[in-house]
């Protein structure tokens, strides 16, 4: 194990957190923008923190890095343990610049109680940063269940007319799907004579009754937090009625938990379990990328478009996991960082046309090129993205994943190739109706284009889409070692 | 000489940045200075290309860098630069160039000038990253990014509900295509464990009698499989038969993007691709006469649409229709070196028929209508002489280029003895009639004959004219259920277009910006065959970039029957294409110059054949009510009835509900009396003993 001199993994958790527990000290409605700026720098610093994760990495080995270890609760064996591979490093790195955005988004925008606004998702951050780095099955349950906490006050507090019931519906979800894991991690306590350990799960042989029910009991928690087709409909009522920022959190970085859990537990604890439920994730999966697509096709009102659209994505996640090819898995998790960015930035294109419009109603557009034709520049961008358009981030994993398919079976690869005709229709087709055409109103011959702040949000966001789509190398690279050990884990069965 | 490959596509790059993120700045001129200037170097940059690749032999395959490794499969960025490359490098930049400096003119008036020039220039640097690719990925960006600026052209007036709704359809059918594409590139991905062209060609033969199940006991060839997926990509850009809607549609955009994009070089890019794998389709004889027969289609039935179109851009892209369905006709008989040959003399005079329509345009003040037109050869002296050119070499008169092109195509077809080639033969034949009469209908109407605009009633001055103009689109594209700002569609004034010309204004030859594109194009559409046809389809020209199978004769037995371009084309006076262009010629001039009453009484009397070709076969209603409008009722139905009332209703909701009754049945045993609690215990303590001593 490679450990290092600083704890950077503690740092990139906790001084979000405590940067967050500053903003509510110093904030008041008064003068908010103290809590701003203050927040500002505390996302600024968490990410700066995760900097050297990046540059220091080892992308020669499969081991956790950067580890860190010391007893939590002795009593159970419990351990502050954290470290990251290279499937889990760079969500910790996407997190904490996300973060940025959700700061800087809020900026003008978010008037009302400001500092515990800012403060709840400074400490998401960290919560997050939480899940990523545990190496402790306990650790990372902990924060997996904290984690929800901030987001739910998010949506309940600064969210739309409906929030009360998306709030609730996420909460409910989210923590009914998780509790069996619960059980299924005291029951792994048991079984490997006392150890939370997720390294030792690994290597712990299991029976296929045991690995079955350990695996469903995974699957509840982790296709929920995707989701998954048929548990998704939390997600477009919780991306309506959040905030600009808690929707760019909940794309960007909170599906992707439960696809890291997939990958961190599912497959490598009960690797025959994975290959004998395998077909049922495929189909899950597959019908997330047809059906939801058809669903998106319909929406009015944009940000459930693009929450639909965001199920169809992660349905490439998971139909590239449990296909087992190095191409297809590498694939997924290209396509959840890349979905960071995409998801990310189409929140916050809707939400830069929310904050002049209030309305999220395609219908109450049209013509918006006519008086913001940069907006309309970075939305036209972020939508061929969205649709996966070569040169594009969305393009890589899309394509990693159906060549991927095609290796494993054709008609998965068929089905999952329709994307590109569904993708493209319902992003564009709402693009058409918002961005093109004669102003379609008073409100939208009044609109003004994007400000200094939106501007750089966007161009950074599409500086990151474009160059992960013209070289995606680097970002695969540092998979590869990581994604050949998991891979390995597979591959051998545990009975 | 690597960087100067580097050079060609990157140059255009630069321009379309300038132009197009500091538009504002440098302004107009500098924004076309910016571009023409990327763009020239890239022309001139190809022609030391060409020269160093024909003259010294030198042809290069090698990687620029790692996209990106995954398993064992790596995929790169790199460049495959032999005579099929450079040919399209030289095509695809002489065009180019042409249409920057004709934009000048023809975008003159329009407030998103930089943003035009940017676009072009961004399409130049796909479309050369697209034929300069040595594998398979890039070739799939060049590809996509080519449609999308395609989709960014055709929608360039973004006020107009016609070009917003041609733009998505466009897209939306190429991706269609793509859909194919990616399947064929994922199969070939799977089976030779490599997207490298070279690496992919030479294990083809080894893979010739693989096999693949797609469906339980069905075992087919994989080549054949493969094949045809990546000819449904060469389907969506090259617009055959059935994924040929879009292009008309297309004509929404800008004429000089016509020119471009949809006539010269994106439309030809699967030509081009079908071309460059001829080592994986020679293989596949099923595959080959797949393409055969949708080439064939493509030619004769697009043809025929043509007669009937009274837009002078729309005739001309259903002339594109047809001779891209040539082209896919020369591909499917094994002639790849005739296909492309067709696709550079085509890129040349349909250019220029473009350009020349462009120039009418803007004489006629903006009316396409060639109803409207008339004896315009006396105003528009080098529009006239340059269409008369462009017209006879697509008719393939001999001596010009399209003789040399298209006969050579209808040969080989006449040498093709796989499936489907005596229907091919018939429909190429036919077409030339079909393709004279068109091609000099529309000539006679606007060069030649009474000058119509003079005549009253048609009030071009006002609207009514364009609303007259357009009716056509509204029966095409009125069904679209999002378009309900459709009928308002005269936004053109936006753009400081007025339509049609008065009574008794003059039309005016187009400015030297405008006519020295036609005039330099106007020669290769003369020359270019007579000069290249014995060196390219003969001289061995492609070398080893066009391969060949061993059981298709098609281009051999032609090499043996070859005594020249001057013993061929006096043959060619002597052969039935000739007398059919002839025909075809005599008798559009008979029925549009002298008895107009004929093709009326034609009209009249097959009215039900009129209908079919107005409605143009009825794909465009058929895939407007099963695909677009079937897709959004599914849609809507799975959102209402799956998410919503069976997961929502009857899962979610039902779950809490049903918490909720558990609820309330348990809270009966919560009396509060004490007996019940004691009571209950009591059971429970004799329930668990009998378990614990039972065991």
């Amino acid at each position: 194990m490679v450990t290092s001199q600083l704890p950077l993994l503690t740092l990139a958790i906790w001084v979000p957190i405590v940067f967050g527990l500053a903003v509510l000290a110093v904030g008041r409605d008064a003068a908010p923008s103290n809590a701003r700026w203050l927040a500002l720098i505390g996302a600024v610093a968490g990410f700066a923190i995760t900097v050297p994760l990046m540059t220091g990495f080892d992308t020669s080995t499969a081991a956790l890095q950067f580890v860190e270890d010391r007893p939590w609760v002795p009593a159970f064996n419990i351990r502050y343990q954290l470290g990251v591979d290279g499937i889990a490093m760079p969500f910790v790195v996407l997190n904490s610049f996300m973060t940025i955005f959700v700061v800087v988004a809020a900026w003008e925008v978010i008037t009302s109680r400001v500092s515990q606004y800012l403060a709840a998702f400074l400490i998401m951050s960290g919560l997050i940063n939480g899940v990523f780095a545990a190496a402790d099955a306990i650790l990372f349950y902990v924060f997996f269940e904290a984690m929800l906490i901030p987001m739910y006050i998010i949506i309940g507090v600064w969210g739309g007319p409906n929030r009360v019931y998306a709030a609730i519906k996420f909460f409910l979800y989210t923590l009914l799907g998780s509790l069996l894991t619960l059980v299924a991690l005291i029951y792994l306590f048991y079984r490997s004579e006392g150890s939370f350990q997720i390294a030792d799960y690994h290597m712990l042989p299991l029976t296929l009754q045991e690995q079955i029910l350990i695996f469903l009991a995974f699957l509840m928690a982790f296709a929920v937090k995707v989701p998954m087709w048929p548990v998704h409909t939390w997600l477009p009522d919780a991306h309506v009625e959040a905030p600009t920022g808690g929707s760019v959190v909940l794309a960007a970085i909170t599906l992707k938990v439960g696809a890291y859990g997939f990958l961190r537990f599912s497959l490598p604890i009960a690797p025959d379990a994975s290959h004998e439920l395998a077909g049922l994730i495929i189909a899950l999966s597959l019908i997330a990328v047809v059906y939801i697509g058809l669903v998106a096709l319909v929406q009015a009102d944009m940000k459930k478009l693009v929450a639909y659209s965001s199920i169809a994505h992660m349905g490439f996640v998971t139909l590239g996991f449990f296909m087992f090819e190095p191409l297809s898995v590498e694939g997924g998790i290209v396509q959840m960082i890349s979905h960071g960015f995409i998801s990310g930035a189409m929140f916050l294109c809707i939400g830069v046309l929310y904050d002049r419009m209030h309305s999220r109603q395609i219908a109450d557009y049209g013509g918006v090129v006519n008086r913001m034709p940069t907006f309309a520049a970075f939305f036209l961008l972020f939508a061929m993205a969205n649709a996966g358009l070569p040169a594009t981030s969305g393009f890589v994993g899309e394509f990693m994943v159906i060549l991927g398919a095609v290796q494993v079976n054709f008609w998965y690869a068929f089905a999952a190739a329709t994307t590109l005709i569904l993708g493209a229709a319902y992003t564009l087709w709402m693009y058409k109706r918002v961005v093109f055409g004669d102003i379609a109103n008073h409100h939208v011959e009044e609109l003004q284009d994007i400000n200094r702040r939106e501007f750089l949000m966007l161009a950074t966001l599409a500086f990151c889409v474009l160059a992960m789509g013209l070289w995606p190398a680097p970002v695969t690279d540092v998979m590869h070692a990581s994604v050949d050990n998991l891979l390995h884990h597979v591959a051998q069965s545990k009975l | 000489m690597q960087s100067l490959y580097l050079l060609v596509p990157l140059a255009p790059l630069v321009g379309a940045l300038l132009a197009g993120l500091f538009g504002k700045t440098i302004g107009r001129a500098g924004a076309h200075t910016a571009t023409i200037l990327g763009v020239a170097v890239a022309f001139v940059g190809s022609c030391f290309v060409a020269q160093d690749v024909i003259v010294n032999g030198n042809t290069f395959n090698g990687a620029l860098y790692t996209w990106a490794t995954s398993g064992n499969l790596k995929m790169e960025v790199g460049f495959l630069i032999d005579p099929l490359t450079v040919m399209m490098m030289l095509v695809v930049t002489f065009v180019s160039l042409m249409v920057h400096i004709y934009t000048i003119g023809y975008m003159q008036d329009d407030p998103g000038y930089q943003r035009f020039f940017s676009y072009i220039s961004l399409f130049t640097f796909s479309m050369l990253m697209l034929v300069m690719s040595n594998n398979f990925l890039q070739l799939f960006f060049g590809w996509e990014a080519v449609g999308l600026v395609s989709y960014l052209l055709i929608g360039f007036w973004y006020t107009r509900p016609t070009a917003i709704y041609a733009n998505l359809k466009a897209f939306l059918v190429n991706r269609v295509g793509d859909f194919g594409f990616v399947l064929g590139i994922g199969l070939v991905a799977a089976y030779f464990g490599s997207l490298d062209y070279a690496t992919v060609f030479a294990a083809a033969p080894g893979l010739a009698s693989e096999t693949v199940s797609l469906f339980p006991g069905a075992e087919w060839s994989l080549l054949s499989v493969a094949c045809i997926c990546l000819f449904v990509g060469a389907m969506g850009k090259s617009a055959q038969f059935p994924l040929h809607v879009w292009l008309p549609d297309s004509m929404e955009g800008p004429t000089p993007i016509s020119a471009l994009i949809h006539a010269a070089t994106m439309v030809t890019a699967g030509i081009f691709m079908v071309t460059r794998m001829s080592p994986l389709f020679e293989l596949s004889e099923t595959a080959l006469s797949v393409v055969l027969v949708i080439g064939a289609i493509t030619a004769l039935f697009m043809g025929f649409l043509g007669l009937i179109q009274n837009d002078i851009k729309r005739v001309v892209a259903y002339s594109t229709l047809s001779q891209l369905g040539y082209m896919t006709v020369a591909l499917g008989a094994s002639a790849y070196s005739v296909a492309v040959f067709h696709l550079m003399t085509h890129a040349f005079f349909k250019a220029l028929l473009f350009l020349a329509a462009g120039s009418v345009i803007m004489g006629m003040h903006h009316d396409q209508d060639i109803r409207n037109m008339g004896g315009l050869r006396k105003h528009m002296p080098v529009t006239w002489i340059t269409s008369l050119v462009g017209s006879l070499a697509l008719i393939g008169t001999p001596f010009f280029s399209g003789f040399y092109s298209k006969d050579s195509i209808i040969e080989a077809v006449a040498e093709s003895h796989i499936a489907g080639s005596g229907f091919a033969y018939f429909a190429v034949v036919a077409g030339v009639f079909v393709t004279a009469f068109y091609s000099f209908r529309m000539y006679f109407l606007v060069f030649h004959g009474k000058e119509r605009w003079r005549e009253g009633g048609h009030g071009h001055a006002d609207h009514s004219h364009a609303a007259a103009a357009h009716a056509g689109h509204d029966d095409a594209h009125g069904h679209d259920a999002g378009h309900g700002a459709h009928k308002d569609e005269h936004k053109h004034d936006d753009h400081g277009h007025h339509h049609g010309l008065g009574p008794n204004d003059n039309p005016h030859e187009s400015p030297w910006v405008v006519t020295l594109p036609l005039a330099l194009l106007a020669i290769p559409s003369v020359v270019i065959g007579y000069l290249t046809i014995g060196p390219m389809l003969y001289g061995g020209y492609f070398g080893d970039a066009i391969f060949i199978g061993e059981n298709h004769h098609a281009m051999a037995e032609m090499a043996e029957a070859f005594h020249g371009p001057v013993a061929m084309a006096i043959h060619g006076l002597s052969s039935l294409p000739f007398w059919l262009a002839l025909a075809g010629v005599v008798v559009s001039a008979v029925f549009y110059l002298k008895r107009p009453d004929i093709p009326a009484a034609i009209k009249a009397q097959f009215s039900g054949i009129h209908r079919i070709l107005e409605n143009k076969y009825g794909f465009d209603d058929f895939n407007q009510w099963f695909f677009a409008n079937g897709a959004r009722l599914l849609g809507g139905q799975l959102w209402q009835r799956g998410d919503r009332a069976l997961i929502d209703g009857v899962m979610v909701n039902g779950s809490a509900g049903l918490v909720g009754r558990i609820a309330g049945w348990v809270r009966h045993g919560q009396t509060g009396f004490v007996y019940t609690y004691a009571f209950t215990m009591i059971i429970g303590i004799v329930a668990m003993l009998a378990i614990w001593l039972s065991l």
